[in-house]
This record gives structure tokens, C-alpha cells and sequence, in this order.
């Protein structure tokens, strides 16, 4: 967008971009957002859908209506004075495809973590950023101190991750390891924006 | 709410109580039951007031007013919808009509500028400046 046209405010030329935190339940996507976010990160019931059945534990009922709200949750981290990175986490289920569509609209790419004790957890979210979204991703094994390390050669094969995709590890609840992924996901996201010219749309969900 | 946008709130009129409303109102109903917004406004859009006008919020419908109180300082989407515990999609049908009344500035975001490769090397070195 050409900023001519805009408001004489200095505050008004600030923008946005966002980085989309996902995977599956309970692999630490809110840990994750905590850690960096300058912010308590935030939570709401955003969306509401007919989808009701078979809802897992971090997606609230709500009584006895026929429609069921998810909650999204983000943090913010201020990047320069005019520029704010927010970070989404995709609601816990895969199956809430619109949502993440929703989420993965206008992003500059998407972290997919992993726990190596839960592998199956993050499928989902893999298929979908393989498949079914342009956006570019990374995957992100969550290790804390101490856990049984896996070999990412190991885990890629697990994950029968395409060897195009960056595979790192990280410790979400180290600000510092958390936003090396960032760094690692950005860095990703330019390589592609480099290689495929300028008329690459970096962020596009389906 | 349909009326929303000539900027007219009928429910302003104090002789009218029967107006009141059951506080449980359906989201939707809010919107006149429009779902789908004009502007694009994805969950991160930040959103300002660029002039705050005192009588233009006095005539707007109560989820609009507080709307347009919360952005005079800037705010995003997602920010608006907790803060006013209002769902994604009626904050963004509301916001859109607000900025087609030219009261809130839509900001651009980075998507925007996808373009550019520059934008994505100012987020690159904000990310490595970070004091963490």
C-alpha cells in the first residue's frame, strides 16, 4: 500500500503483521506465546460455530446452546516503533479448518510445534500447512532441559516432513529460544519471498 | 442496528423505554444479521480514530460507541473483540462500517506490503533486537 494517502500521525502509519502459533492440544503453543508476548496474553470466545460435537477440554461449552464458541488466544510484541508483531495460537482442534483460515489470512508464516511425547498431536496441523495453505511454516520441536532429545533426523522422518520445511528445536518457555524460532520462521519466509520474485504473495491461506 | 450507518441511533430517544433489551441479545442481531464485513479486516488490522468527534459517539448504538471509544487508542481487531467480549465476526462488521462513516482508520498490515521483501527484513531485525 502506498502510504501517501495516509494520516499526517505519525501513529496512524504504525502496522501490523502476524505469526500464526500452531499445533496440537496440550504441546505448549500458549507457553510459547507467553514467553515473548510484552503483553498476559489474551483470550476470548471469538468465534462461534455449529461445530459442537466431540469438543475437546480447551474449547468451552457454552450451556446448552446449539452453537459453541472457541476461544482464540494472542499476544504482542513491539518490533519497532511503528511496527507490532502479534502471535495467534490456532484453537487446540484441527477441525475448526475455518478458524485457521481465518487465522492464516494475511500471516507472514506459521510455527508448527512439536512434543516428541505427543507426536500425533501436531499431524494435523502439518497437513494442513502442507496441503491445504500457502503460507510458509516451520517446525518447532519443543524440548525443555532435561527431556530425552530426539534426533531431528528421527523426528522429520516421523513427521514425514517434506526436507523443504526448516526443523529446529526450541524451549517455549525461554523468551530467547522462543523468538530464535521466530527469527528462523522470518528468515524462512524471506528465503521464499527472495527466491519466488516479487509477485509471491508470502501470505496467503489457501 | 441495520440503520447503523446514517449515523441515527433511534434506541437514543429516552421516551422510549420499551426499547430496552433483554441483555442476552444474539450477537448477530447486533449487525442486523450481517455477517460479512467490507473492509478486509484480519484479526491483527490495528484500528484508530483519527479525529474523535464527542457527537458522533453519542449517536452511535452502544456496541459501536464503545467501539469507537476503545480505538481512540490504537488497537487491533483481535484487541477490540476481548476487550468488549464481542465475537471476531460482529467487531469486524461493526468496525467496517465505522470506517466507512470515516470515523476509524484502518490501518495496513504487513500483508500489505508482501511485495516488498524489505518489510520482512524490518520485522527480521526488530526480532533481533529484542532484549530477551
Amino acid at each position: 500500500m502506498d502510504s501517501s494517502g495516509s494520516p499526517s500521525d505519525a501513529d496512524l502509519l504504525t502496522i501490523s503483521a502476524k505469526i500464526v502459533i500452531a499445533g496440537g492440544f496440550g504441546v505448549g503453543k500458549t507457553t510459547f506465546v507467553s514467553s515473548v508476548s510484552e503483553v498476559p496474553p489474551l483470550s476470548n470466545e471469538a468465534w462461534m460455530t455449529e461445530a459442537g460435537e466431540g469438543v475437546e477440554d480447551d474449547v468451552p461449552h457454552s450451556g446448552s446452546k446449539s452453537t459453541t464458541t472457541v476461544a482464540m488466544d494472542f499476544g504482542r510484541l513491539t518490533l519497532q516503533r511503528d511496527l507490532l508483531l502479534y502471535l495467534f495460537g490456532t484453537p487446540g482442534q484441527a477441525r475448526f479448518w475455518f478458524l485457521w483460515d481465518d487465522l492464516s489470512r494475511g500471516a507472514l508464516g506459521a510455527v508448527v510445534l512439536v512434543d516428541t511425547s505427543r507426536i500425533d498431536q501436531s499431524f494435523a496441523a502439518i497437513n494442513y500447512f502442507e496441503n491445504d495453505s500457502d503460507l510458509p511454516f516451520i517446525v518447532a520441536v519443543n524440548q525443555f532441559e532435561g527431556q530425552y532429545r530426539h534426533d531431528l533426523a528421527e523426528v522429520r522422518d516421523a513427521l514425514a516432513l517434506s526436507p523443504e520445511v526448516p526443523l529446529v528445536t526450541c524451549d517455549a518457555r525461554e523468551p530467547a529460544s522462543a523468538v530464535a524460532t521466530l527469527r528462523e520462521l522470518v528468515t524462512h519466509t524471506l528465503s521464499l519471498a527472495v527466491v519466488s520474485g516479487p509477485g509471491r504473495e508470502f501470505a496467503t491461506a489457501r | 442496528m441495520s440503520s447503523d450507518s446514517s449515523g441515527e441511533a433511534a434506541d437514543d430517544v429516552p421516551e422510549r423505554p420499551i426499547r430496552r433489551r433483554s441483555r442476552r441479545i444474539r450477537p448477530y442481531a447486533l449487525t442486523g444479521g450481517r455477517t460479512a464485513a467490507r473492509h478486509q479486516l484480519l484479526v491483527e488490522t490495528l484500528i484508530s480514530v483519527p479525529r474523535y468527534d464527542p457527537s458522533l459517539s453519542d449517536a452511535l448504538m452502544p456496541e459501536s460507541r464503545q467501539l469507537y471509544e476503545r480505538a481512540r487508542v490504537r488497537m487491533s481487531i483481535a484487541e477490540l473483540s476481548v476487550g468488549l467480549d464481542l465475537p471476531l465476526g460482529v467487531v469486524r462488521v461493526l468496525i467496517s462500517d465505522l470506517a466507512s462513516q470515516g470515523a476509524v482508520f484502518v490501518h495496513p498490515t504487513a500483508h500489505a506490503y508482501h511485495h516488498d521483501s524489505t518489510m520482512l527484513e524490518r520485522i527480521l531485525d526488530g526480532l533481533k533486537r529484542l532484549p530477551v
